[in-house]
């Protein structure tokens, strides 16, 4: 690691000050990503901004929904009755990542801004456009088996890691934002996350200087019939290959609503906007999920170790729209 | 610290009269130090410690209450913090390198090599500690965001001479080969008994939206809620045995029989 000073914010505009005054300065909450990439030099922040004090870890059942506090736990945020209850897809998609001791260190807000896992992004011994922007992309003629199929570009081709973010996705959240002088900012999760165009350095559209105080989930009727479906090289522990979050609003067997986003596909969690607008209106039949599933992958564009994650992609979201019909 | 030093027990006051006879007047005067420690651990070697068994094994479990620790080098330490938590109940403070890991602190500074440092990535749980009541990796913890946390590792499980029911059934179902990775497994395990009993959920929890109550973990419920922790020796199967007998209290049979 890099020699870095250590300060200990005691409020959120405290550490935006501690921030601001060192433009190499990082924020530090559950460290399980950010750490591990101290050590492998691939961040090499000279100051580090402890938010261990922030009181920013409240999980608020309200009348619109419910609010994650931006330094609540993972553990937490899975495990908290309403969430479970009104959110199932979400609680599902926390528990489906990492592990127990990683998802009791993880803070909701830094399970965002955790970086891809891809093995040229992690190698400093290797180009990377997201690591070292220009220097190039060896994923893309390199072993690209775990990655993207949509939305990727000459620059990158690297996908998100978060399964969580694949249900928030799904759920509509917003992501609540502060500025040093305490002004707000609410950005809808679709425009989170970006993607890599010429830019792959950027994984999100947070500003430097701005610090997550929450997320915030609208009310839904999904919690009935919703599923969050993860494959992945081994039963758990593991990043998804693919992962499709699903939710169906019914009337009878006639979808009013469906909201679809997919894990391990894209830089971003990526929306299955043309099954869902396939599916609006129709009847929950296997068919009609076959039909959306194959207009959804029909777009992909698949490197050239991943091409399996085309069919592999239509089969996760038929799967999940079965169990989100069952419920 | 100065209350320890005049605090021999007869057994131990014997041993070291018998043993290191020209070092007695210093302990009694200026309290153990590491080197004693160090010496004995050779005499121990030597198999000279048996016929002092209850003086030895008194100061093997404290040794580690009696010394402060010792500042490193001015030049050792770059952006140096002082922390103080709780390490097994007892307090430390240590003046550490910003970058220092909880792990590291644990093992090279304050002399408790037990939890492991596996991988050093997150990635095999090895490093497990249980921090205020709940598991986590000391690998990816910074020591310095420790201030004024109770930190419970595998030295700490055990009541006096008493194991920690989850230590003994690991002993009994052999869930170890190596033993590498056993005291995060154990640490890790604990700390799952505790998150049974909340109600805590994973990944393969069939009724999410149920009130959480108390769970009784089947084999594949540990093995999903313990993918936390690798063996790479692949004692698998006798993991999940010693964890199943913790939690029921019930005898459970061994995957394992003695040679004929």
């Amino acid at each position: 690691m890099t020699p870095f000073k250590f300060s200990i914010a005691d409020n959120p505009s405290a550490a935006l000050d501690l921030l601001h005054k060192n433009n190499n300065a990082a924020f530090l909450a559950g460290g399980t990503n950010i750490l591990d990439l101290m050590k492998e030099h691939v961040a090499n922040p000279t100051e580090i901004v402890d938010l261990g004090r922030l009181q920013l870890n409240a999980i608020t059942p309200g009348a619109a929904g419910v609010s994650l506090g931006a330094l609540a736990k993972n553990t937490a945020t899975a495990n908290h009755p309403f969430v479970r209850k009104e959110y199932p897809m979400l609680s599902k998609a926390i528990l489906a990542g990492a592990s127990a001791q990683i998802r009791n260190m993880a803070s909701n807000g830094g399970n965002l801004l955790q970086r891809t896992r891809c093995s040229y992004f992690y190698d400093i011994a290797m180009p990377c456009n997201k690591r070292n922007p220009g220097s190039g992309c060896a994923a893309m003629e390199g072993f690209n088996r775990m990655h993207a199929i949509f939305g990727w570009s000459e620059q990158c081709v690297a996908v998100y890691p978060s399964d969580m973010a694949v249900a928030l996705s799904a759920l509509n959240a917003s992501v609540k934002v502060m500025h040093k002088n305490g002004t707000e900012r609410v950005i809808p999760f679709a425009d989170f996350h970006v993607l890599p165009k010429d830019h792959p350095e950027k994984d999100n559209s947070l500003n430097f200087g701005e610090l997550i105080t929450s997320i915030d989930l609208p009310k839904n009727n999904f919690a009935g019939h919703s599923a969050y479906v993860k494959v992945r090289d081994r039963n758990s522990y593991a990043f998804a290959l693919v992962s499709v979050a699903a939710g169906f609003d019914l009337q009878g067997s006639n979808i009013t609503n469906a909201q679809i986003a997919m894990g391990g596909v894209a830089h971003k969690p990526w929306r299955a906007l043309k099954a869902e607008a396939f599916l609006k209106g129709k009847s929950a039949t296997t068919a009609n999920f076959a039909k959306a599933a194959a207009l959804e992958m029909d777009a992909a564009k698949p490197l050239s170790h991943n091409k399996f994650k085309v069919e592999m992609g239509k089969q996760t979201l038929i799967n999940a729209m079965e169990i989100a019909w069952k419920g | 610290m100065k209350q320890n030093i005049s605090r021999l027990t007869p057994e131990e006051e014997k041993l070291f009269g018998d043993l290191m006879p020209e070092e007695l007047n210093e302990v009694l005067d200026s309290g153990l130090k590491r080197r004693h420690f160090l010496k004995l651990m050779g005499l121990a070697s030597a198999g000279l410690l048996v016929s002092h068994m209850v003086g030895a094994e008194q100061l093997f479990a404290r040794s580690m209450e009696m010394e402060d620790i010792p500042d490193l080098m001015p030049a050792a330490i770059e952006n140096g913090i002082n922390v103080s938590f709780k390490v097994n109940s007892s307090n430390k403070k240590v003046l550490i390198d910003s970058r220092m890991t909880l792990l590291d602190t644990l093992r090279e500074r304050i002399g408790l090599t037990g939890s492991k440092k596996g991988c050093d990535h997150g990635q095999c749980g090895a490093c497990t500690v249980i921090v205020d009541g709940n598991r986590v990796l000391s690998c990816l913890t910074l020591a310095a965001t420790c201030e004024g946390k109770s930190v419970i590792t595998i030295e700490g499980l055990a009541k006096e001479n008493e194991l920690n029911p989850m230590q003994q059934a690991f002993l009994k179902h052999d869930g170890f080969q190596c033993g590498f990775c056993t005291p995060g497994q154990i640490c890790s395990a604990v700390a799952l008994m505790k998150e049974a009993k909340e109600g805590q959920a994973s990944f393969l929890t069939k009724n999410l939206r149920d009130q959480p109550k108390a769970v009784m973990l089947s084999d594949d419920e540990i093995a999903e809620r313990m993918s936390g922790n690798i063996c790479r020796c692949g004692a698998y199967p006798n993991i999940v045995a010693a964890i199943k007998e913790a939690q029921t209290g019930k005898n459970i049979e061994q995957n394992w029989l003695f040679a004929d």
